[in-house]
């Protein structure tokens, strides 16, 4: 195994990859990545999933009864339970 | 009653803004990025002193703060819920399940994290529990993080399909998110789509920061592959 970036394998490079974009590193900086189309193509497809994530899902807005419905549940419990 | 909405009031945005994702894979911040999310642990070290005041008066008992503290959390809390479990019905159950527990629990809450963080680490045991109870593969938070062999994603070294060309098919992803294993999912989730730094995840899953990156790149390779299948699967179809 190599540690000079310029050198190291997919496999090499690919298992630095998680602490690469953790860190916030412009990965595709990466010396690896200039020479190595493979990995290129990696990189750009969990920068292209990453970023279509963001347009997913926007935060929901829960129904205004959830509410009523909690307070009930809390109201029950502060009571105890029901006698026998 | 209805609890009060924090809109009307000058409550700060309840959950980090979404920047990490794009953070952590491009290096320009996207417009909508408030300058302090980008500072680690921000949420930690500044406090929201209108949480932090309700959260006092709903520790001595005070009914009204804890409803403000819903109406603080409810839609993150909700949304996750919703991400984990893909049904409205569901998520509304698991969101008053964590909310209840909420209530019984936070009287003991220290502040040794951030409440956002302690309160999603509740909803994620309760919705852990939920799927747990549906026989789904997922007994505690540790198992989460620690899929079986069978759940990791395929090298990609050596694999010879092309690139998503730059666009993903809104379906195919929401699916593969869906499809994936509990704890892929959480830390995808959590990470990708609500924009949690890792150090908050770890906190919130009691894992290792090195963990928590190693499962979300984990994730987004599984989400790789199910997608580069996509095209081939509905071709079928």
């Amino acid at each position: 195994m190599t540690n000079d970036p310029r050198t190291m394998s997919c496999q090499e490079f690919q298992a630095h990859l998680p602490e690469l974009i953790g860190s916030g590193e412009n990965a595709a900086n990466h010396p690896h990545v200039q020479n190595c189309e493979l990995c290129r193509a990696l990189l750009a497809d969990l920068e292209t999933i990453a970023e279509a994530a963001r347009q997913l899902f926007p935060v929901e807005e829960p129904p205004d009864e959830l509410w009523n419905q909690i307070e009930s549940a809390i109201q029950k419990e502060n009571a105890g339970p029901e006698p026998a | 009653m209805q609890p009060p909405d924090p809109a009307n009031g000058p409550v700060p945005t309840e959950a980090p803004p979404r920047v990490a994702a794009s953070r952590a894979l491009a290096p320009i911040p996207s417009a909508d990025t408030p300058p302090q999310a980008s500072a680690p642990f921000s949420r930690v070290a500044v406090p929201n002193p209108v949480e932090a005041e309700a959260l006092a008066r709903a520790q001595a008992g005070d009914h009204q703060a804890f409803a403000q503290l819903y109406s603080l959390h409810k839609r993150r809390i909700y949304s996750l819920c919703l991400r984990m479990v893909s049904n409205i019905a569901e998520a509304e159950d698991l969101t008053q399940d964590a909310f209840l527990q909420l209530h019984r629990k936070i009287a003991t809450f220290r502040g040794d994290s951030a409440f956002s963080t302690w309160l999603h680490r509740l909803a994620i045991n309760v919705v852990l529990m939920h799927l747990r109870r549906k026989g789904l593969s997922v007994i505690s938070l540790d198992e989460a993080m620690e899929p079986t062999p069978d759940d990791s994603p395929g090298r990609s070294f050596g694999a010879t399909d092309l690139t998503l060309a730059g666009s993903i098919d809104r379906l195919a992803l929401e699916q593969a998110i869906a499809d994936l294993p509990a704890g892929y999912r959480l830390i995808f989730v959590l990470h990708d789509i609500e924009g949690y730094e890792h150090n908050e995840i770890a906190a919130m899953l009691d894992c290792s920061i090195g963990n928590s990156k190693s499962q979300l790149h984990k994730a987004r390779l599984k989400l790789r592959d199910a997608l580069h299948r996509f095209p081939r699967q509905e071709a079928r179809k």
